[in-house]
């Protein structure tokens, strides 16, 4: 398939092996297509699949549907968020479990719910830069499965105990310990620093933004018409394998209502006078995985695979919601603007837009900082990328709709978008101007990957 | 099979038994069939042994030979050598053109039925009848097919009776026939028994007859499972690149088919308008073009008629047929020299309670192969089926537990097949020595005592 470069101190190019090529940088990345299972709900389908079982399921549908088994890849890129301490080399060992050649190399990364678009970056980066010709970014959580641990002390004696060396001097470790020492520590994702709950985090954004509760619930009723709409229009026969007997995404509710969804007890913000947050505009807890296939022209040309969109550029922010005045989730309000002034392009160029639903407030309050004149000059030093169409916004429904396995949302988001952007090319393909797409994915820690694609 | 427990196996297998005696039926034993590591090694289950005098029967004989098989001839004057376990007695009656001519033939084999190995095969080479023969010719041609049907009921230790009707002019050295009889002897025609499949053309012969689908790229629907999957894993065994079509339900079940054998998975639902373009499509883009499509994808709704509702009537119609239909329809037309395999079944021959549905899209299926037939020959082509009967599934593992060890029971194999029976006929009929096959319905039944 491929033979790194290889050096050659004679520096005969008739040495190296056939097809080798010096790296090209300024090359050019694609995505190929992309794979994922469906998301399933917490404690729901996927219960007794663990991380590595949904990764590599979720890589051998992806070397179906591109007849890549027994290929060797140049890299596997994966990670998981809530990740077990044994999963240290994840996606190596998802590629070893899986159908693609045992000699392709892995990497285990995380960075929080922009796992998945991080090594989508990466990925296209060394693509770009002709070190690579093909890679699989991929991503993976299961909060079922979430790694339980024990309490700080307990694992502290644990540790003293094995370096113990009389029995005295074990029982005296032993002694030490109390029966609240014993009780395990359930996973939760709660910001460090501040202890909130992301949900809780995201009530303070929507205070500070005015968010409304319909702005929220409109989000939420679009993102499950929408993507209910794209699973009736066949959209996922190419980019989802069934898992588990689950043929669909299992938070999907395509018959539910602006009247359902305005019925709901909040569950965040409960504190302030006005809560506007429910179960139906925030991300249920979901078990998933998704994959993205990424390689120069000349290898999808030559295997006759198809070049659904380029990967163009990509920029990450973060804010500093411990002290600063920014919302926990608000990165995507830098981001995309610093990575559009960079591209020298506005928000009439770009005829797609993913916005990650992590909670509908973080679409409604990101799109209203980008039309923001103040926070525009005051913050980003940049003109205001003015008010979005919603027509343009997750247009195949995202995350309220589909489910959020935190690691598995990027390279979700990066393939669906390739798609319909590669079928709006194919629907018109006079269009002298390139159709573009932009993904806003916030993650945790006040950070956000944004990317733009074209087709 | 559906696992029964423990304590009740004993009762299982003594209401088999009872039964098969109460009926006269044979008592299965476990059938030969072919090892993936030896693919036709060894090819018959001991010498064979030919029958028949005259230049065909010399011309076979030494056609044999070239294969490595150990072959021995029967004399009139000596008779057959003697201390043999036969693997497969191979009659060659392609000379007869009288009732009586037969008989010298037809004795030979009954002197050695006795002496058949297990899993021995009994392969009867005639004529095809034809309109415009003489009463006396018609009756010694259409004689051998009677001869064979109750031949395979007769044979037992799974040995199988089956024979080839070939058309006038057709050599018996031509590489159709002596494809079609390697089939037969091989292990591959395990559960065929008591059929005769008509011979019209001489067909073409593979460059290595244990792949005999090197290089060739064959489409299967329905692969996710069942016979689907083995199917496809015999067409790779046999040397073809597979796309496997499947439901996008089924996708988790087609991946790890079509990743097992380093095929392709194309998620689709056949009764899509654009079925049969996305099929080519992907097919030409991984592989470079497309040979052989196998209609395997079906559906079942049974019901009595009295209570079927328009769905499970329309959806058994549209999928099992329609379908189909309209795939090779644009196939054939960017595909002149299609080779078309689809599953028939023998309740569109013979009918089954509660499946007029599923009856009349296999009937049809029949229908459009052999209207398909002559279409697809004029481009080099040709299109066949494949009649499975009980065949262990998923799908029959449902039937309670009385009726399916009867439907196992009611066949001179005394038991049902395996998918990988159907998959080896439908990939004999994909492969270039049965280019001399066409319109032809096998039946992978072990000759189930229903219909013909």
């Amino acid at each position: 398939m491929t033979s790194a470069p290889s050096y050659s101190p004679t520096a005969s190019p008739t040495a190296s092996s056939a097809g080798s090529a010096r790296p090209t940088p300024n090359g050019t990345a694609v995505v190929v297509g992309g794979n994922r299972i469906p998301f399933a709900k917490a404690g729901g389908a996927y219960a007794g699949a663990s991380n590595l079982d949904m990764l590599t399921s979720t890589i051998d549908g992806l070397a179906a549907r591109f007849g890549l088994a027994g290929a060797r890849l140049d890299e596997v890129r994966a990670g998981a968020v809530l990740a077990h301490s044994r999963d240290f080399n994840l996606a190596r060992e998802a590629v070893l479990g899986s159908s693609l050649d045992a000699t392709t190399p892995a990497v285990t990364l995380q960075r929080a719910c922009a796992t998945s678009i991080e090594a989508a970056w990466d990925v296209a980066n060394k693509v770009t830069l002709g070190q690579i010709e093909v890679g699989v970014a991929a991503g993976v959580d299961s909060t079922s499965d979430a790694p339980i641990v024990v309490s700080e002390r307990l694992r502290r004696v644990l540790l003293r105990l094995g370096r113990a060396r009389s029995v005295p001097e074990k029982l005296k470790l032993l002694g030490q310990l109390r029966p609240a020492d014993l009780a395990p520590v359930a996973p939760n994702v709660n910001e460090p620093r501040t202890h909130l709950s992301m949900g809780e985090h995201q009530a303070l954004t929507n205070l500070q933004w005015q968010v409304t509760r319909e702005a929220q619930d409109a989000v939420a009723l679009a993102s499950h018409h929408h993507l209910a709409q794209a699973w009736q229009d066949g959209l996922f026969d190419d980019l989802v394998t069934p898992y588990r007997g689950l043929t669909r995404d299992a938070a999907l509710r395509p018959e539910t209502t602006a009247e359902a969804l305005a019925g709901l007890r909040t569950v965040f913000g409960n504190d302030q006078p006005n809560p506007t947050m429910t179960a139906g505009n925030s991300t249920p807890l979901s078990d998933g995985a998704a994959a993205v296939l990424i390689a120069s022209p000349e290898w999808a040309a030559q295997r006759q695979l198809p070049a659904l969109a380029r990967i163009v550029d990509a920029e990450a922010a973060a804010v500093d919601f411990v002290r600063g005045e920014d919302g926990l989730l608000m990165g995507g309000a830098f981001a995309v603007p610093r990575l559009l002034a960079r591209q020298g392009l506005g928000l009439d160029d770009i005829d797609l837009v993913e916005i990650h639903e992590a909670f509908a407030g973080v679409v409604v309050a990101t799109t209203t900082a980008w039309a923001d004149e103040a926070f525009a000059a005051e913050r980003l030093g940049l003109p205001a990328l003015g008010t979005l169409d919603p027509a343009r916004l997750n247009v195949a429904g995202s995350s309220l709709a589909a489910g959020h396995p935190f690691a598995a949302t990027g390279a979700r988001i990066v393939a669906t978008l390739a798609t319909l952007l590669a079928r709006r090319r194919a629907a018109d393909p006079e269009r002298e101007a390139p159709f573009r797409g932009v993904i806003s994915v916030c993650a945790a820690g006040g950070q956000a990957v944004a990317m733009l694609l074209e087709a | 099979m559906a696992k029964v427990p423990a304590p009740l196996r004993g009762v299982q297998q003594q209401v088999g038994r009872t039964l098969t005696k109460a009926l006269g039926l044979t008592e299965p034993v476990s059938l030969r069939r072919t090892d993936p590591d030896h693919v036709d090694v060894p090819l018959a289950s001991g010498p064979v042994l030919v029958v028949g005098t005259g230049p065909d029967a010399d011309a076979l004989a030494t056609a044999l030979l070239g294969w490595g098989v150990d072959v021995r001839r029967h004399s009139p004057q000596v008779g057959a050598p003697a201390q043999q376990r036969w693997g497969a007695v191979v009659a060659v009656l392609t000379d007869l053109e009288s009732p009586g001519e037969e008989a010298e033939a037809v004795l030979a084999v009954a002197g050695v039925l006795r002496d058949l190995a297990r899993c021995a095969r009994v392969v009867t080479l005639s004529r095809l009848p034809r309109p415009d023969d003489t009463p006396a010719r018609s009756a010694a041609r259409a004689g051998v097919e009677g001869l064979v049907r109750s031949l395979g009921k007769e044979l037992r230790a799974g040995a199988t009776a089956n024979g080839l009707q070939l058309a006038d002019g057709v050599d018996v050295a031509a590489p159709a026939v002596l494809g079609a009889l390697r089939f037969l002897v091989s292990a591959r025609s395990a559960f065929v028994d008591g059929q005769l499949l008509p011979i019209t053309s001489d067909g073409v012969a593979p460059a290595d007859w244990t792949r005999p689908l090197e290089g060739l790229v064959a489409v299967v629907t329905g692969a996710a499972r069942g016979i689907g999957a083995e199917t496809v894993r015999v067409l790779a065994r046999d040397g073809a690149h597979v796309l496997g079509v499947d439901v996008p339900a089924a996708g988790e079940g087609l991946a790890r088919t079509m990743n097992a054998v380093g095929g392709i998975a194309l998620q689709l639902d056949i009764t899509a308008p654009d079925a049969g373009e996305r099929i080519l499509d992907r097919a030409e883009r991984a592989f470079g073009g497309l040979d052989v499509l196998v209609h395997n994808a079906g559906i079942l709704r049974d019901k009595l008629l009295a209570n079927m509702s328009p769905e499970q009537w329309t959806s058994v119609v549209g999928v099992n047929l329609a379908a189909q239909l309209a795939i090779t329809q644009t196939l054939a037309a960017r595909v002149p020299d299609l080779v078309q395999v689809s599953l028939a079944s023998t309740s569109g021959i013979a009918g089954n309670r509660g499946q007029t549905n599923y009856g009349y899209s296999k009937a049809g299926v029949i229908g459009a192969t052999q209207a398909w037939a002559p279409v697809l020959a004029a481009g080099g082509g040709r299109a066949n089926a494949v009649a499975p009967g009980f065949i262990e599934t998923e799908m029959t593992s449902s039937i309670p537990a009385v009726p399916r060890e009867i439907s196992r029971r009611a066949s001179s194999l005394g038991q049902g097949g395996k998918p990988v029976d159907v998959a080896e006929a439908i990939a004999f009929l994909a492969s270039p020595q049965a280019g001399g096959v066409n319109g032809a319905v096998l039946r992978v039944c072990g000759q189930n005592l229903v219909g013909r």
